[in-house]
């Protein structure tokens, strides 16, 4: 039988905001334990949360993003559940009235574009963290998470695939980096994912019962777990047997997904509105301000890169997967005066392939947009061949010093003098007669080894489009 | 030195005529010749008397605001810095908050003297006091019979002068109940006059704190010193606070007064029906009308009460969880263990029936029956107020159906000890300010007059229930034996 897959994705973004949702205290990572959690992030008696505005701030920039309607009444809601991380025993979230409404994400796969509808995005506060190892049976808490804001964005279950399902999660990881709402560190829990999945047999119009992978926190362990749990939900039913609704997670040591809870185990969260805490009300005005200050989205950068730029379909989705890269990518054409699609050549193809070695991003790179730029000017104006840009900027990425300093140095600058070139010319003509005469009888591929031996006389440094014009002219005698 | 208004002592102080020193040994003695009353909790003696000093050096100086080393309590549901906040509860009966309440902070900055903390009903959760961990408190007017509650250590100090006024909270009647069956004067104010930061939880949406004191006059001061917008409680109102005692000797010629029918029905006690017609009788002798109105949905106050606080509570108590801090049980054997001990031996009998009701009106499927329809009664009622309080500028009615009862008379008996209730829950769901005045005595017993206003009218509430107290003497009267 020929199954279909579906799939809906649940991801929770930490908000980039300085302090936490409901309270003032900080929302850096990696403090000492419970260093970073007041009064009011360890539930003490008698304490209040206060809305942080920033974190709605941040959630109207995703909607509209996103083309979602932006709520103009939202209410936050308790979701009741013990664990000895919840220090309130309760979760602020918001349920029927989320702040973020219907919008949809455009993906890419296999060159189709697909659109995906995001069902709702809404505020919550994150939980502290259990320790289980290292205390001896015990567990130890660390409350310094607790109540970081969370936009936890609800996908429709529109995905066919494990590839539209990671295609998904990229798009939205690079837009809310894009947006700057969220840092996008993965291992530090910043973006982290849950996965509806069923599959019923192809043409079925009813939804299987899914399960749900909880807290997938890569690209590849989605891909994994999703592809893995499609398997399991696919051989269990032609095994006579039947998906039960649950909820699993994902052992990326052993590549399968678990049992966690059944439905029947699962929790009555008892939801109710926060009393403590008024219903936002957003405005147009509050808006309209968001969108005047809205950054140009991906889309947008990039069909502006190929019309404004002249960049092909590649470059300009490169280009604008992040937007620290576009952001390069303008800095040094406009330092430059460069042509756009040699400027675009370098940083898709040597610089992305070095950063990519060394394991960094394009915010740390070695290179500055301005050394880059001084590189680049000097290919533009003939000072250097290609050829010696590749040395140069060996050299750019080892030292601190700039283009034109490293080609004076090793004396690298282009001959574009076409009489030393001519000289050169003659000599090898010379030296080497058995080959112009091969070359003179029809053997255009010799035409090669004059190119060669003239450079390499050269040290590379002749200007390559002066060396063919003056070499075919010589040989043609 | 206790008999005497805020006012007065002010005054006293000032003029040197007794140090705070002096005034609060005075009542530190009184509070030690009188602990069977079981008022307090907590004695802070040593930090009374060091407010004092800082009082006494402060009244040198000049610095001098009306509360300036004048001896008060807190009900121990305020948390208040390093010193032990139990809320009645067992539960707590090792907390120490490392904050103030936003109140406390408040007396605090007015230089006024810290006696202690008050006795209560577990968690605010009672109407006679008996609820609380630390026991019953007695009324003294007689001490058979309850203070009321849940601001019974409240109530009873102010009473018998253990301390020169107090702070209560009223979620349901907590502050006028208590204060009708003690015989003082109790204001609740208006739903986010008075910050809830630092005041420990029952129904969030209902809970607001004020004063409980011998008279209008000193609840004014009183409240001038708590009221007022905090950046720490999103629901407390950004509203400028008036002058509460300056417009105390207002006219009440022209005073529109309504009178539910619902209150006055049959059911009311016929003694207590005519106490209450004794009291409308000298309003209108004050220049008032009086008039009939009627509030249909106010008889169903009770049932959405029982259901919206209790909802309430059971998330705000979650916390009390045995994990980082207050109870938590012996040896437990794994989390759900530390978890089912701890709250089944921290909390009392009357909280755990709050929180299984509200568990329950809150679960799926029970949901929409029970809170959202609470809900819905809810808004009905704050209708029917708003409705009559455009015929009306207040409205008159009883605080208790009977004046206070013996102790042990309705512990087992939770629907009958609900109704206690039954005149001073609506206003707590239409979040409406109302206070309760002293009105005359049943048997020895005082009884109270309640007083309800439109929303932010405790200005006038505390005018019209000062224009009574100038021409009636039952706010002087003092239980025999605590003259």
């Amino acid at each position: 039988m020929e199954w279909e897959t579906i799939i809906g994705l649940e991801i929770h973004t930490q908000l980039a905001t300085q302090s936490k949702i409901f309270s003032g205290a900080s929302t850096a990572y990696g403090a000492e334990p419970n260093t970073q959690a007041c009064a009011v992030d360890l539930g003490l008696p008698g304490v209040l949360p206060v809305l942080n505005e920033e974190a709605v701030r941040l959630a109207v920039i995703f909607g509209m993003a996103i083309e979602a309607n932006i709520a103009p009444y939202s209410v936050f809601a308790r979701k009741n559940y013990f664990y000895p991380d919840l220090p309130k025993g309760y979760q602020i979230s918001q349920m029927d009235h989320p702040i973020v409404g219907v919008g949809h994400l455009d993906i890419e796969v296999d060159g189709e574009t697909k659109r995906i509808g995001i069902t709702r995005a809404h505020l919550e506060e994150d939980a502290g963290k259990s320790l289980h190892e290292s205390f001896h049976g015990l567990t130890g808490i660390d409350l310094n998470r607790a109540g970081t804001p969370l936009l936890e964005i609800v996908s429709e279950p529109d995905m066919r695939s494990a590839k539209e399902a990671v295609a998904y999660m990229r798009k939205l990881h690079e837009l809310v980096r894009y947006l700057g709402i969220c840092d996008g560190n993965m291992q530090e829990g910043s973006f982290r994912c849950d996965a509806n999945v069923s599959v019923r047999p192809k043409g079925q119009k009813e939804f299987g019962t899914r399960a749900e992978i909880k807290n997938i926190n890569s690209f590849k362990f989605v891909e994994k777990a999703i592809n893995h749990e499609i398997e399991r939900q696919i051989e269990l039913i032609e095994n006579g047997g039947k998906v039960v609704q649950e909820t699993r997670l994902y052992d990326s040591v052993k590549d399968e997904t678990r049992s966690m809870r059944s439905k029947e185990e699962a929790n009555d969260y008892r939801y109710f509105p926060d009393p403590d805490l008024l219903p936002v009300l957003i405005d147009e005005a509050f808006k309209s301000q968001i969108k005047a200050n809205l950054p140009e989205l991906p889309q947008a950068k990039k069909l502006r890169f190929k019309t404004d730029y002249q960049l092909d379909e590649e470059s300009a989705t490169i280009l604008t997967t992040s937007r620290p890269l576009a952001d390069y990518f303008e800095a040094t054409l406009k330092t430059a005066t460069s042509e756009p699609k040699l400027c675009a050549n370098w940083i898709t193809g040597d610089l992305s392939a070095a950063l990519n070695k060394a394991g960094l991003e394009i915010t740390d790179s070695p290179i500055s947009y301005e050394r880059l730029a001084g590189l680049l000017a000097r290919i533009s104006d003939n000072t250097i061949s290609g050829k010696i840009a590749k040395q140069v900027f060996e050299e750019l990425w080892q030292s601190t010093a700039t283009a034109d300093e490293i080609i004076a140095e090793k004396g690298l600058k282009q001959i574009t003098d076409t009489g030393a070139i001519e000289s050169i010319i003659d000599k090898i003509i010379a030296d080497n007669q058995g080959q112009v005469e091969q070359y003179r009888s029809g053997k255009d591929k010799v035409f090669a080894f004059f190119v060669g031996q003239v450079m390499k006389e050269m040290k590379g440094k002749a200007n390559p489009a002066e060396v063919n014009k003056l070499l075919k002219a010589k040989l043609q005698g | 030195m206790h008999t005497k208004s805020l006012t007065e002592l002010a005054h006293g102080l000032r003029s040197g005529d007794f140090s705070s020193v002096e005034l609060t040994q005075h009542f530190l003695n009184r509070i030690k010749k009188h602990q069977d009353l079981n008022a307090y909790i907590t004695v802070t003696e040593e930090i009374a008397i060091q407010n004092a000093m800082a009082a006494d050096a402060r009244l040198t100086r000049g610095q001098v605001e009306p509360l300036t080393g004048i001896p008060i309590a807190q009900k121990d549901i305020f948390c208040t810095l390093d010193i032990k906040t139990s809320c009645g509860s067992k539960m707590l009966d090792n907390f120490i908050a490392p904050y103030n309440a936003t109140v406390v902070e408040k007396f605090n900055q007015a230089g006024a003297v810290h006696l202690g903390k008050l006795n209560m009903d577990e968690f605010a959760m009672g109407s006679s006091n008996e609820t609380s961990y630390y026991g019953a408190v007695k009324n003294p007017w007689n001490i058979n019979t309850v203070p009321g509650g849940s601001s019974g250590g409240s109530g009873a100090a102010v009473s018998a002068r253990l301390a020169a006024c107090a702070t209560g909270t009223d979620t349901g009647g907590s502050i006028r109940q208590p204060a009708a069956h003690c015989g003082i004067t109790g204001l609740k104010p208006t739903y986010g006059r008075v910050s809830r930061y630092g005041m420990i939880a029952y129904a969030s949406s209902l809970d607001q704190g004020g004063p409980m004191a011998r008279s209008a006059e000193d609840a004014a001061i009183l409240l001038q010193t708590m009221a007022g917008f905090d950046p720490k409680d999103s629901t407390s109102v950004d509203l400028s606070v008036p002058n509460y005692s300056e417009g105390l000797n207002n006219s009440l010629a022209g005073l529109r007064i309504g009178l539910p029918k619902e209150f006055f029905s049959n059911d009311l006690n016929s003694d207590m029906a005519a106490k209450l017609e004794t009291a409308i009788n000298e309003y209108r002798k004050l220049g008032a009308e009086v008039k009939e109105v009627s509030m249909p949905n106010l008889r169903l106050a009770i049932p959405a009460y029982y259901v919206i606080a209790p909802a309430e509570c059971s998330a705000n108590l979650s916390r009390f969880d045995g994990v980082r801090f207050g109870y938590r049980c012996e040896n437990p054997v794994d989390l759900s263990d530390l978890y089912t001990r701890s709250r089944g031996e921290g909390f009392g009998k009357e909280v755990k029936r709050r929180i299984l009701m509200g568990t329950y009106a809150l679960s799926t499927g029970y949901y929409d029956a029970y809170y959202v329809k609470a809900q819905k009664i809810r808004r009905l009622i704050s209708d029917d107020f708003k409705n009559a309080l455009t015929e009306v500028d207040v409205i008159m009615g009883p605080v208790t159906p009977t004046p206070a009862f013996g102790i042990g008379e309705k512990i087992a008996d939770p629907i009958e000890m609900y109704l206690s209730d039954i005149y001073t829950i609506a206003i707590n769901l239409a979040g409406l300010p109302a206070l309760s005045i002293p009105a005359g005595f049943i048997n020895d017993l005082p009884v109270g007059l309640q007083i309800i206003g439109n929303y932010f009218t405790e200005d006038r509430l505390l005018n019209i229930a000062h224009q009574y107290q100038q021409v009636t003497d039952w706010h002087q009267h003092t239980p025999k034996g605590f003259e």
